[in-house]
């Protein structure tokens, strides 16, 4: 137990040290600005004096590393600044957003990991048989697919074919849950196709991997049945590769809401961010990237945990 | 003379014999990438109008004189989609192109080097992978603005991580190897060592992840075109091509699909005969 706290603690330190890093890249980025925010604000028009006022104002005139550590400060209390188009908290900007974006990541990862796990396993089970090769070049394709594509096909069939679900998703922080899990469907459906083939291939090739190993061929000439060999001997074996890879997509699941988000103009993070780029709105940018990179950093180090968890083998390297 | 040089030739005939074994999907595959050169080299012969040439009404319905009707400014979609094959699939090509420049001459410098050289890149990469590319691409352009060659830069810088990885990952195995040693003792230069005897051993394994890499960056550029920061107009681009036309299919019309449909088919291809090519080039090897 001792060494897995260890083990815990040091990928804890290293997140927290890579976060730090990326923070540093996303203020730095800022400062490699031809100019600065205070000129960004004012435009072309401006006179030098307006500017080095509102430079003032803003605490621009200071040195960079001390206006890094207040940012990092005024971050980590919660408090992002202003936005530089309307002038709005961004704090109260982010609130709702951040709690729909994960809303869809978290409806879609609930119906993509179950579903994923049990096409693979089965693909594993038959593998080479009819259902194995058309589960293998569905989801080849649903890879190759971007994700826009999928999305206005399915807005082209459920929404305007057949008006089962609604083409845009407007939820508000008061609309209860049962209308928000119908309107949320579609993309979460999407995603749900995005992320299962990669998820269900990576099942399948780390069972089959483990089905050449001799403690297998052993369970077969004791005569077992596949099923039993697959789900009681391979499968808990697999895990580490499994989670794994079940973490990493839900990362890119965050992340890869963003199109989704514009497709369906749902309310979310995605959609701020890629309104805040066209508008080169830089605080917001660097608030929705920070919780981003926050968000995807947690997820990758929540897999390494759970994999060397699930495989004490991982433990201690050589 | 270098031992690693002799890898097998690839006869004519040997390489008939290996398409005529081939599994339908790779044919398949190799077909829809033919079609797709064959439109970008020859766009302006093949394309019925010019590429930003108004030529009738906006949204106008297919017809005889627009195959597949015209867009939001009155300009022929179906020149506008032959257009794209040169210039979607062209920048995707160029900027996988460069992704690999740097990712595979930095991965055989820190495999060569090792040392100070090689924990720099490589935490210079992990620091760059931590982060979504998506979100730090979406970041840099904010600042340096959005232009076609910002987004070749940016991408091929954030995609070089992987192919950094994958390059220093395979030649670990190959610069252990004997005859890097004597070429080192001969006292050839770093370059020929990277070159002349690491490269031709890795190729393979490089050639796959081309295939994959360009589906991904061509994804990308779409997916960015498409949310307005990529490709920008009057350009046909596939990616905006959707955006500016997707109202189209709230009435039930599914011209805006064509273009989106078009980036699906070729990365389908593409990864049909990368399929196909890791499944001979492991085959060979077991």
């Amino acid at each position: 137990m001792d060494a897995v706290l260890k083990m815990v603690a040091q990928r804890l330190a290293l997140g927290l040290l890579t976060l730090f890093v990326v923070s540093l890249i996303i203020f730095a980025s800022v400062e490699m600005l031809p100019g600065d925010v205070a000129e960004e604000i004012l435009g072309q028009s401006a006179t030098p004096e307006t500017v080095a006022a509102l430079r003032r104002d803003l605490g621009l005139d200071r040195p960079a590393h001390i206006r890094y550590f207040e940012w990092l400060g005024d971050m980590a209390q919660g408090d992002f600044g202003r936005s530089l188009a309307n002038k709005r908290e961004i704090t109260e900007l982010l609130g709702t957003r951040l709690w729909n974006t994960l809303f869809l990541a978290g409806y879609a990862a609930v119906i993509a990991v179950p579903l994923s796990l049990a096409l693979g396993i089965l693909a594993a089970l038959y593998r080479n048989s009819l259902y194995d090769r058309l589960v293998n070049s569905a989801t080849l394709t649903s890879i190759s697919f971007p994700e826009f594509f999928v999305a206005y096909i399915m807005i082209a069939i459920f929404a305007v074919s057949w008006r089962w679900f609604p083409a845009i998703v407007n939820v508000t922080a008061e609309t209860p849950l049962d209308e928000r899990l119908y309107k949320a469907f579609l993309p979460a459906i999407v995603l749900t196709m995005v992320i299962t083939a990669h998820m269900m291939r990576m099942t399948r090739a780390a069972i089959i991997n483990l089905m050449a190993s001799p403690y297998i061929e052993m369970a077969r000439l004791k005569g077992l049945t596949r099923r039993r060999i697959i789900l009681h001997h391979a499968l808990p074996n697999a895990l580490a590769p499994i989670i794994n890879v079940i973490a990493l997509n839900l990362a890119y699941l965050v992340v890869g809401v963003v199109v989704v988000e514009v497709v369906f103009v749902y309310p979310g993070l995605g959609q701020l961010i890629i309104d805040s780029v066209t508008k080169r709105d830089i605080p917001v940018v660097q608030a929705c990237s920070l919780i981003f990179a926050l968000t995807y950093i947690l997820l990758n180090l929540l897999a390494d945990i759970l994999s060397i968890l699930s495989n004490p083998r991982l433990l201690h390297p050589r | 003379m270098a031992v690693t040089s002799d890898t097998p030739r690839r006869s004519p005939a040997r390489a008939v014999k290996l398409l005529r074994e081939s599994p339908w999907s790779a044919r398949f595959g190799m077909a829809v990438i033919l079609v797709y050169v064959v439109a970008a080299l020859f766009a302006p012969a093949i394309a019925p109008y010019g590429e930003t040439e108004i030529v009738g009404a906006e949204y106008e319905v297919w017809s005889e004189q627009f195959p597949i009707g015209t867009d939001n400014l009155g300009r022929d979609m179906l020149s506008r989609v032959i257009y794209g094959a040169r210039n979607t699939v062209g920048i995707a090509f160029l900027t996988t192109l460069l992704a690999f420049l740097i990712g595979s001459i930095a991965g055989l410098l820190a495999a060569t080097l090792r040392g100070w050289v090689d924990q720099l890149l490589g935490r210079t990469v992990d620091v760059l992978m931590a982060i979504p590319s998506l979100i730090f691409a979406l970041l840099i352009l904010t600042i340096v603005g959005t232009s076609v060659i910002n987004m070749i830069v940016v991408i091929a810088v954030l995609d070089s991580t992987r192919v950094f990885r994958l390059t220093r990952a395979v030649s670990m195995n190959v610069v252990v190897m004997d005859f890097v040693e004597s070429a080192r003792l001969r006292g050839e230069g770093l370059w020929w060592i990277m070159r002349q005897e690491i490269l031709p051993n890795i190729a393979a394994p490089l050639v796959a992840e081309f295939g994959l890499r360009f589906c991904f960056v061509f994804l990308t550029i779409s997916a960015l075109s498409f949310l307005g920061l990529g490709i920008q107009p009057p350009t046909a681009d596939w990616g905006s091509m959707v955006r500016d036309n997707a109202t189209l299919i709230s009435y039930g019309d599914i011209t805006p699909m064509i273009p989106a449909a078009a980036i699906a088919l070729l990365t389908v291809g593409v990864n049909f005969v990368v399929d196909w090519f890791l499944h001979k080039t492991s085959g060979l090897k077991e």
